[in-house]
């Protein structure tokens, strides 16, 4: 049975914990800003929301990506980011309409929410159950697991990624 | 039933794979003319670059990808359409007849009308054959003139001062992307450009290359550059001529309805080539780009494969990276008549955004240095969302997309009925 990530904004109290979760096991630092989950807030109202990708039937950004760098897994459904094939176009950032994939200029590709392969870590490091990760219903899914029976396998063989460089031509040479 | 789709790029390709998916049991044929396993042009810059090879650049990467889906993709020219009689003449010689056909064969770029174009040295930047004649002449040090600041000049641009090239770029309008960023925003990328090492020309226009090594390039400004290489990149134009006297209805591109069905019975096209609806404007545009292919490809694979899905319009975006700042825009980016708009510019650290409203809604933006959840303006616009309160925060402080995006759309705060 397939699993989605439930997100509750009124049980949520802003103590980002999945944010340094999210950004320490995927990104190796306790940074917010590398996290693909993402508490937005609301200071008027005093309320807070957490957010990500909601792993889409439309798949946008996979359809946009133009080097087949975004995949299903077929496990847990979660698009994936394949780092080693991701040229840092960052198409997918402007086509998918929830803004979840974010383009991080420190390794020149994007991120997005890959589910942790099927134990993110937000949901267990969330106090307050605002984040579970719970069965998806069956409505819906039928399509999506068509989908991930069709998705395409791994490439073959690619350059490893490495970081972007930009160093251009000085005219003082 | 026989599925022909002539183009092997993106469009025919995700069309094809659609196609399969939802026609378990037809025929589908990729009649393609370039030399090359299907391939995405959008890689080109990365391939120029060395950051990919060309297998990187490949639509499908899995050996037998096309076989494994009972795809077949033959590399001919399709030189004619013949409606009446549901066939298609190859170059090879071949007449082929199909049930159903999709034009998918994109665009061409096109020179301008400069004296001296068709000079040795003189390239496009368009197919991976261009890409490779770039990369024998565009060695660290050579002089390179990049004629075209629009889009795709100034998404080769990069790869072209990566690679440590010593490059002038001449662009004929007073900024660079003209069509995507207004003076602000084009103003700031032709600064930031500047600062890294590339010279760019704006307001200016070449009127002559004179042949040689190197070949002189002169410009109207009285001024004349010498150059290893110059590429071109003006311009392009949807590949349409092989349909003339088809029968099938063209404009600037194909002319397609909103099931992208063309004038004649059982053909279609997508992608570059068709002249589909915009969202924004509700006109009837050739947008050439990436995204729109790829929605096209599925629309258009759904309704030949008979399942009737209406194409409501596609959003012109675009997303660029010339030397590490990048930009963005958004469909009615430069204002609707009538609307308001607002605009948040810190010009010493490069960041830009601008928001476009009409009544309560988004319909258009431009941002420079944006690069966190700049997809949920497309959500913004294309849902037609009804900011509310909203608006007024986002004139206060445009960065607040996403709150302005889910406070209209999750159940948070007041329309959850909780505050
Ligand atoms: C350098 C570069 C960078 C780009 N970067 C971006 C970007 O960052 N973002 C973005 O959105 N877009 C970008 N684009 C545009 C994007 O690549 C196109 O929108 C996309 O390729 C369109 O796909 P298509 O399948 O419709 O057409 P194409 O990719 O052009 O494919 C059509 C194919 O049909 C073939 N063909 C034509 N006529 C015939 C015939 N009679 N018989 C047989 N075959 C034929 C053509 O040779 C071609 O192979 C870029 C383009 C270039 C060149
Ligand atoms: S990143 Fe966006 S488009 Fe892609 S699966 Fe997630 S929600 Fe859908
Ligand atoms: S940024 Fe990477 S994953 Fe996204 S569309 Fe481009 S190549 Fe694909």
């Amino acid at each position: 049975m397939l699993r989605a990530l439930k997100l509750e904004p009124e049980k949520c109290t802003g103590c980002l914990q999945c944010e340094m979760a999210c950004s320490y096991e995927n990104e190796g630092v306790f940074n917010p800003a590398k996290s693909r989950i993402k508490v937005f807030t609301f200071h008027q109202e005093g309320r807070f929301a957490p957010y990500t990708c909601t792993q889409c039937e439309e798949a946008w950004c996979l359809h946009s990506c133009p080097v087949e760098a975004i995949v299903i897994n077929a496990d847990t459904g979660a698009k994936e980011v394949l780092d080693n094939v991701c040229v840092g176009c960052k198409v997918c950032t402007i086509a998918c309409p929830f803004g979840t994939v974010n383009y991080n200029q420190d390794s020149g590709k994007v991120m997005k929410c890959d589910l942790c392969g099927g134990d993110p870590w937000c949901a267990k490091a969330c106090p307050t159950g605002a984040i579970t990760y719970v069965d998806v219903d069956n409505t819906g899914l039928d399509r999506m697991r068509a989908w991930a029976q069709q998705s395409p396998a791994r490439p073959a063989s690619h350059v490893e990624p490495r970081p972007k460089e930009i160093a251009t031509y000085s005219r003082a040479q | 039933m026989h599925h022909i789709i002539i183009g092997a790029g993106p469009t025919g390709v995700v069309a094809a794979e659609t196609l399969r998916k939802l026609d378990a049991g037809s025929r589908i044929t990729i009649i393609g003319d370039e030399p090359e396993a299907p391939y995405s042009r959008m890689a080109i810059p990365y391939l120029l670059i060395d950051q990919i090879d060309a297998s990187g650049t490949h639509l499908r990467k899995g050996d037998g990808h096309y076989a494994n889906h009972n795809i077949e993709v033959r590399q001919d020219r399709v030189t004619r359409v013949q409606s009446e009689r549901k066939s298609v003449s190859l170059q090879s010689g071949a007449d082929v007849s199909y049930d159903k056909l999709l034009i998918a064969t994109g665009s061409r770029s096109v020179s301008p009308p400069v004296p001296g174009i068709d000079s040795p040295g003189v390239h496009a930047c368009w197919t991976l054959q261009d890409a490779r004649d770039i990369m024998q002449r565009a060695q660290a040090g050579a002089r390179v003139v990049l004629m075209g600041a629009g889009f795709i000049g100034s998404i080769i641009l990069e790869a072209l001062a990566t690679r440590g090239t010593d490059l002038t770029v001449v662009e004929m309008e007073d900024r660079m992307v003209p069509r995507m960023m207004n003076a602000v925003a084009g103003g700031l990328i032709k600064a930031w450009c500047e600062n890294k090492g590339v010279k760019v020309l704006t307001s200016t226009q070449v009127e002559v290359i004179d042949a040689g090594q190197p070949l002189t390039v002169r410009l109207n400004n009285g001024n004349a550059l010498a150059a290893d290489l110059v590429i071109a990149a003006t311009g392009v134009q949807p590949n349409v001529d092989f349909l003339e006297g088809s029968g099938i209805r063209t404009d600037y591109g194909v002319l397609v309805d909103t099931q992208l069905a063309t004038s004649a019975t059982d053909v279609y096209a997508a992608g570059d080539v068709a002249q589909g609806l915009d969202f924004s404007t509700g006109q009837y545009t050739v947008q050439a780009i990436q995204p729109t292919a790829a929605d096209h490809g599925r629309i258009v694979a759904s309704n030949m494969a008979g399942r009737t899905q209406t194409h409501r319009g596609n959003l012109n975006m675009n997303v660029l990276d010339t030397l590490g700042l990048v930009s963005s825009s958004f469909g009615a980016w430069m204002g609707v008549e009538g609307g308001d708009s607002a605009e948040l510019l810190d010009a010493a650290r490069f960041r830009y955004l601008n928001l476009q409203f009409e009544d309560d809604r988004l319909v258009g933006a431009s941002s420079l240095g944006l690069t966190e959840h700049v997809g949920v303006i497309r959500g913004l616009i294309q849902t037609r969302v009804r900011l509310r309160e909203w608006k007024q925060k986002l004139m206060q402080d445009p960065t607040r997309i996403m709150e302005a995006y889910l406070a209209n759309t999750l159940a948070i705060g007041h329309n959850a009925g909780v505050v």
